[in-house]
């Protein structure tokens, strides 16, 4: 019996041990230099969404029939719990394709330690051509090397959506209503529970994962501290005054339950639970037909001019993978991908904003005939985004769990959780 | 020569054995283990000691060897404390409840009911059922406004179950028994289903009552099989992502129902953390291994 058991073991390690070494050797990716030029087929992914999967096919039929030696095949990201970590295994198993229209800025540090994407820079062109159609905002999206890992390609500037119908039930005006300032956004959303008939005032997502502050906190702490990212200079700035005076806003939403504590199934504004929503243009096709909105921007401390409000981006971007052979190819059709006139087809047939120095001059058409998303072009031009810096989703996940259990939960004093929070996030930037 | 010829044989029988075209019919399944178990198990220990991420192939990183610093490390990490211990919570409410549940169950599915194979079908259902589905049904149960709460008033709990502290990791303990009851019933009907009937009558005929002879009788043979569900449940319940991943939102109320496989998807998959959340995993295996351990001498000493 025993030696059966002897003999199997043998076998198997011989096994793990061939497995190991036919795995071990991986190939290696083409030497940036000649495939910085290399021309040929090229493989895209893009969102998949109806309206993102109908722009690509538009995109890539339009390249296909000029370059028959340079065809661009698309297909919709495989599904995963999450597109990035479908991009994170892809990347690690050494088949990314070579664009993907997807790219989320805060996995930008991630892939890039990996060794995933492609410095832009590589390209002569390269830094030139995102500074000149993205113009200043261009920086926020270089990494601390001070290179581009990514091409900056579409917002959805975030702002308070409401519901018309709801507060016009609790007897509140429409068309410039009191949300400007945190009290009158405290005042206004007592009512709405009080007298509209709603659940809640606002009900953004209570939950502990990384990017949830994205949608709470970081837009009001944009817009309070004048533009300042989560962290700038590898300081974090939440632990300041404005940051604190976010912090204290929101909890005294979910201490007064005008924000519950428990999460929503489904989508709280779309189904008249809750008057309010941060969310940005891409809703307005989702809403269109369910909810009379409106939408003003995110409200700050003594209220601002919404011409002087800044706000969270919500950014994607588009990155060029290191398994990408073809790279000349590949960096031809992302500037065709994103020149004026497919911008422009982007914008028509999703309402996200490309991210262009100036959408509004750039495509005073659409504006002309979709007034409704004119606010969300002059937001654009005022976004900020989350840093691209090491470590970036350990830096929210530290930040959301200091957040949930002191405003949220009301655990710990916010001042403690937010000073312990920022002495960890400074150490994660520093790369540590 | 014959001799000579006779002990070479002899050395090579020792070597690959009297019947070496067994090795053709295992090699399927052991290349399958090999491959898809052992290899990777091999690695994720490997990497538990290096500060590991996963990288593109051929890309130039630095992943140093740090000897047994992510183990002191988890070792030191409130987070995982705080899921070692939810997890504990959690095996000692499931794991009593599934034993318990399962047998009575099975008990009453093996007796002669009116509607019996429906009935074993219904227990089955969840087994078989993807947690996405169901957990959006008891979400609905459990929430602030569910159907629970409309039942109970003022007596609901506040916060409500899934937002409380100390209600929510109870509450995946339940919903995770009822999840896997069916699986359970159906290796005691099967144990059940060995008893020889004459063991009953006997008792029957000495006067020993119904609870006497479930107790006797019934929990005495199906010894064996209680050893497994100990062993599976608390295996299952070590693994716990799914229900804390979606019920309480990641892990929440404030990390009351983080569990350590879920810390482990966080570090490893959304942090980058390969090597920490591998040490994770191989203390969670030897935890596992050593209350299995402990549960089957303390099952089957005579």
């Amino acid at each position: 019996m025993s030696r059966t058991w002897l003999r199997l073991g043998n076998l198997a390690v011989a096994l793990i041990l061939i497995l190991a070494a036919c795995t071990a050797g991986g190939s290696s990716g083409a030497p940036a230099g000649s495939a910085a030029a290399a021309k040929g087929a090229i493989k895209i992914w893009y969102s998949n969404n109806a309206e993102e999967v109908a722009w690509g096919k538009a995109v890539i039929a339009a390249w296909n029939k000029d370059h028959a030696d340079e065809q661009v095949t698309g297909e919709e990201i495989p599904a995963g719990k999450s597109s990035e970590e479908v991009i994170g295994a892809s990347i690690t198993a050494g088949n990314t394709p070579c664009l993907i229209f997807n790219t989320a800025p805060a996995a930008v540090p991630q892939f890039q330690k990996a060794g995933g994407l492609v410095a832009l820079d590589d390209f002569a062109d390269g830094a030139s051509y995102i500074k000149d159609r993205t113009g200043d905002r261009a920086d926020q999206y270089k990494f601390t090397d001070g290179k581009f890992y990514q091409m900056p390609w579409k917002t959805n500037p975030v702002m308070i959506f409401y519901n018309k119908k709801v507060f016009t039930k609790a007897g509140l005006a429409t068309d410039n209503p009191p949300l400007k300032t945190y009290d009158e956004f405290l005042a206004t959303a007592k009512t709405l529970v009080a007298k509209g008939g709603v659940q809640a005032a606002i009900w953004p997502s209570p939950t502990a994962e990384f990017y949830q502050p994205w949608f709470d906190f970081y837009p009001l702490f944009i817009a309070q501290s004048g533009g300042k990212q989560l962290v700038e200079g590898g300081e974090p700035q939440f632990t300041s005054p404005e940051g604190l005076a976010v912090a204290n806003f929101w909890k005294s939403m979910y201490d007064a339950k005008l924000a519950p504590n428990e999460a929503y199934q489904g989508d709280s504004f779309a189904d008249q639970k809750a008057a309010m929503a941060i969310v940005g243009p891409w809703a307005i096709a989702v809403y269109g037909g369910k909810v009379d909105w409106g939408a003003v921007p995110v409200p700050t401390k003594d209220g601002m001019d919404a011409k002087d409000v800044h706000t969270f981006s919500d950014e994607k971007s588009i990155g060029m993978y290191t398994s990408c052979k073809n790279r000349g190819t590949a960096w031809e059709f992302l500037k065709f991908a994103t020149n004026k006139e497919n911008d422009g087809q982007l914008l028509t047939l999703t309402g996200q904003m490309p991210m262009r120095a100036d959408v509004v001059t750039d495509f005073p058409d659409y504006f002309q005939k979709n007034p409704e998303y004119q606010q969300f072009a002059d937001a654009a031009s005022r976004t900020v985004e989350v840093p691209i810096v090491p470590n970036s989703v350990e830096v929210w996940q530290t930040f959301r769990t200091a957040y949930s259990e002191s405003v949220i939960f009301g655990k710990t004093p916010i001042d403690t959780a937010f000073k312990d929070a920022a002495d960890k996030i400074k150490t994660l930037v520093s790369g540590s | 020569m014959a001799v000579a010829a006779a002990g070479r044989r002899g050395r090579m029988r020792r070597l690959i054995g009297r019947d070496p075209i067994g090795y053709a019919f295992i090699a399927p399944y052991v290349l399958f283990l090999a491959g898809l178990f052992g290899y990777p198990l091999l690695l994720a220990l490997y990497i538990s000691f290096f500060d590991y991420f996963f990288a593109a192939p051929g890309a130039v990183v630095d992943r140093p060897f740090v000897g047994l610093r992510n183990y002191q490390q988890i070792l030191g990490d409130p987070v995982f404390q705080k899921a070692l211990l939810n997890v504990a919570e959690f095996i000692i409410i499931n794991v009593p409840l599934t034993v318990v549940l399962s047998l009575v169950l099975a008990s009453a599915l093996n007796a002669k009911l009116p509607f019996r194979t429906f009935f074993r079908t219904s227990y089955y259902i969840p087994y078989v059922t993807a947690s996405v589905a169901v957990i959006g049904v008891w979400l609905w149960f459990f929430n602030g406004s569910g159907l629970l709460n409309g039942v109970l008033g003022p007596l609901a709990p506040k916060p409500a179950w899934l937002v409380n502290e100390f209600w929510a990791m109870p509450i995946i303990a339940l919903v995770v028994t009822w999840k896997q009851l069916g699986f359970y019933v159906l290796l005691y009907l099967a144990a059940l289903q060995n008893i020889p009937r004459e063991l009953y009558e006997a008792a029957e005929v000495d006067g020993a009552g119904i609870v006497r002879r479930f107790l006797a009788i019934t929990v005495a043979e199906v010894r064996p099989a209680t050893t497994l569900v100990v062993i599976l449940a608390t295996i299952v319940g070590a693994n716990l992502f799914t229900e804390p991943y979606l019920l309480t939102g990641g892990g929440g109320p404030n990390g009351a129902s983080m569990s350590p496989v879920l810390l482990m998807y966080r570090e490893g998959i959304e942090q980058g953390h390969a090597g920490y959340a591998a040490a994770i995993g191989a203390v969670l295996a030897i935890g596992v291994m050593a209350i299995s351990a402990v549960n089957r001498f303390v099952l089957e000493r005579e």
